[in-house]
């Protein structure tokens, strides 16, 4: 790939994760344990709801091709989609979900801190925006982990396992590939075995407080960064997309 | 139905540094830490704070209304206390 | 969003078993008289307390059961700007919900209570939520026609006598100013748009202008409570009047998204100055407050879903909680 194309590459992907988990999160609009955490979920989707539509922007410009936040996200097939697979997987219950966040938000925060301090303008301004949002996010979530690990043998148990159910989808957050490794070197970004190990440290500390085990690192799914999805993508698709591209250029 | 419900808290405001913290609503949470996650994700959804306090609402001690004759009635006639019970003669300035 | 057809059940506003002295509630009815607030410590009729509780806490499962019609929409959101204004919209709801519940809280009657009378099924809703979001336009329909009678009725409910409630409306009408706004701008996308766009909005109104037209509740002469909601300054205006207001202000903003009102007898009146209009299918209402419309059993069924869904994770943040206290106190 030319080096304008892993650029464009790069950007459109941190719009696809942001995108595919704001959409997972309004499918559980309604459906919070207690009203005040209904809240907060619709808070977070629509923080990465805005983080989609500027990296997106961000790409239309880079491309110059006239394509807008929503010929990214509506016109695009499942393998142009380039989101961590562990962003696609179903929500599951509460735990999943937090759990989930937890894991990603973990690395994304060490991410965005990194992108903030990149050398191109454009994406460290997003990541400046985009990091304060999912520093609380992480908080909350954080909480919530040892509310469930430590809470009661129920709660604990079905923590445990959703920890250990996502474990294998974390592997893809940390393996650069041709587009991490020009972005790390064109524009000073994210070295992402550096990240790992603050991420290893920083999730060891909250499972700990939460008295989780955490899993051993055995076989990792990967190929969402490369457009190769698990079945439930297309459903996500699908369903997003359906009434935007029956109705090929209206204007909403 | 949960066998006992988490606490309600109530929820103070800070609009802008200056201003005192303002009571804003209640909110319920389980503990401290939640509690002021909900009163941020609740009541702050539109930049309406800088500062947020939260109380557990059985925490607060309140005056009793039957008694509220007895509380702040007697000031009432205590006029002197504003400086508009006194009269200023012409020509007096910077008073 | 709201309506307030609700308060027609439920038991009449009287002081049963109570020992309310006349002079008492003399006393009551000359601070309400005298447009003074009641806050939640002071002495309040046994009815006055009940009929609160109640318009309340229906108002508070109305916002709730209300975020489900919309957020049936929010996956399929035609774009990313529209799915992120409706997702704004449909939290409000809830945090309306709990501005409500919480007002109601302070009539000594738990959130807990309120949501287990809702889950019974004793405690009503809005029936407007009972009807089917079917196609996008929907969306616009309810922004527009739903939440602009819902405002209707909600402006005057900022100057309820009742401190808490008067209080939380203020809140809630600051934020639902752009409830209605924003669906009338889906409408006027649509009207602009293509031809399946324009049918679309259309079939929208067709569907949802009589039920926003029953939102008011029954003719005056058939509302039990709004008298004595009326003198202890609950209500203000009688259903009728703010139907008519509602029609008068909506039949001009159809005519301008160039859509017609499903209303064969509707014709503007210069000499009053207001629109007439057709015969209300009180019928269809009262068979959907009793659970028969389209989505009662389906609201119900996923508000008891997301409770019992939520009963470990309440339980588990308890369980915490508790552990935490135990230990700061060792």
């Amino acid at each position: 790939m030319k080096s304008d194309d892993l650029l464009l590459a790069y950007v459109t992907r941190l719009g696809d994760n942001a995108l595919v988990l704001a959409q997972r999160k309004i499918e559980t609009v309604t459906l919070g344990p207690e009203l005040e955490e209904e809240l907060a979920n619709a808070n977070f989707a629509l923080d990465y709801l805005g983080q989609a539509r500027l990296f997106y922007t961000l790409a239309g410009e880079l491309e110059n091709a006239g394509r807008d936040e929503d010929d990214f996200a509506f016109l695009r097939s499942d393998h142009e989609f380039r989101n961590l697979l562990l962003l696609e997987q179903p929500n599951g219950h509460f735990g999943d979900m937090i759990a989930r966040d937890f894991l990603f938000e973990s690395f994304y925060v060490l991410q965005l801190e990194a992108l903030e301090r990149c050398r191109h303008a454009g994406v460290a301004a997003i990541a400046a925006r985009a990091v304060k949002e999912v520093r609380y996010h992480l908080r909350h979530v954080g909480r919530w982990l040892v509310r469930l690990g430590d809470g009661t043998a129920q709660s604990h148990e079905r923590a445990q396992r959703s920890i250990d159910d996502l474990w294998r989808f974390t592997g893809e957050l940390f393996a650069a590939d041709e587009i991490d490794r020009a972005f790390a070197k064109g524009f000073d970004g994210p070295d992402l075995e550096a990240l790992r190990v603050q991420w290893q440290q920083a999730v060891a500390a909250v499972l700990a407080e939460a008295t989780l085990k955490q899993p051993e690192d055995g076989w990792m799914a990967s190929g969402g960064k490369q457009g190769r999805h698990s079945e439930h993508f297309g459903y996500l698709l699908a369903e997003m997309q359906h009434l935007h591209r029956s109705h090929p250029g209206a204007t909403w | 139905m949960s066998k006992r419900e988490w606490p309600l808290y109530e929820v103070f405001i800070r609009s802008k540094a200056g201003l005192s913290h303002r009571h804003a609503g209640s909110i319920h949470a389980a503990d401290d830490q939640m509690a002021l996650d909900h009163a941020r994700d609740t009541y702050t959804r539109r930049s309406e704070g800088v500062s947020l306090w939260v109380v557990r609402s059985s925490a607060i001690v309140a005056s009793d209304p039957a008694e509220s004759a007895a509380f702040f009635e007697p000031a009432k006639d205590k006029i002197y206390r504003h400086p508009t019970f006194y009269e200023i003669p012409d020509g007096v300035d910077n008073l | 969003m709201y309506t307030q057809g609700l308060d027609q059940k439920g038991q009449t506003a009287n002081n049963r078993g109570t020992t309310e002295s006349q002079e008492q509630l003399a006393a009551f009815q000359r601070r309400i008289d005298a447009e003074e607030k009641i806050e939640a410590k002071d002495w309040m009729p046994e009815g006055y307390r009940r009929t609160l509780v109640r318009q309340i806490s229906q108002h508070a499962h109305s916002e709730i059961i209300g975020m489900q019609p919309e957020g049936n929409w929010l996956t399929r959101a035609p774009t990313l700007k529209r799915k992120a204004i409706l997702l704004a919209k449909v939290q409000d709801e809830a945090g309306h919900g709990l501005y409500l519940y919480s007002a109601g809280e302070t009539l000594g009657t738990s959130r807990d209570q309120m949501v287990g009378d809702l889950l019974s099924g004793k405690a009503k809703y809005s029936s407007i939520f009972n009807y089917p979001t079917l196609t996008w336009a929907d969306i616009g329909a309810i922004g527009w026609l739903v939440d602009g009678a819902a405002i209707m009725n909600q402006i005057p409910l900022c100057r309820c006598s009742y401190g808490p409630y008067a209080r939380a409306m203020v809140r809630v009408c600051k934020e639902e100013s752009f409830h209605q706004r924003q669906g009338f701008d889906i409408m006027l996308a649509l009207s602009r748009g293509t031809a399946a766009q324009q049918a679309m909005a259309q079939d929208a109104l067709n569907r949802w202008w009589w039920p926003s037209i029953m939102m008011f509740g029954p003719n005056d002469s058939n509302s039990r409570h709004s008298a004595q909601s009326m003198a202890w300054k609950i209500k203000r205006f009688s259903n009728d009047e703010l139907r008519q207001k509602f029609i008068d202000v909506t039949v001009p903003q159809a005519e301008f998204l160039g859509l017609k009102v499903p209303d064969d007898d509707l014709e503007f009146d210069k000499l009053t100055g207001h629109y007439r209009f057709g015969e209300i299918d009180w019928q269809e209402l009262s068979d959907v407050i009793a659970g028969n419309g389209p989505c009662n059993r389906q609201r119900m069924a996923r508000r008891r879903q997301a409770h019992d869904d939520g009963a470990w994770v309440r339980k588990a943040a308890q369980a915490y909680a508790d552990k935490q206290a135990a230990k700061k106190a060792a």
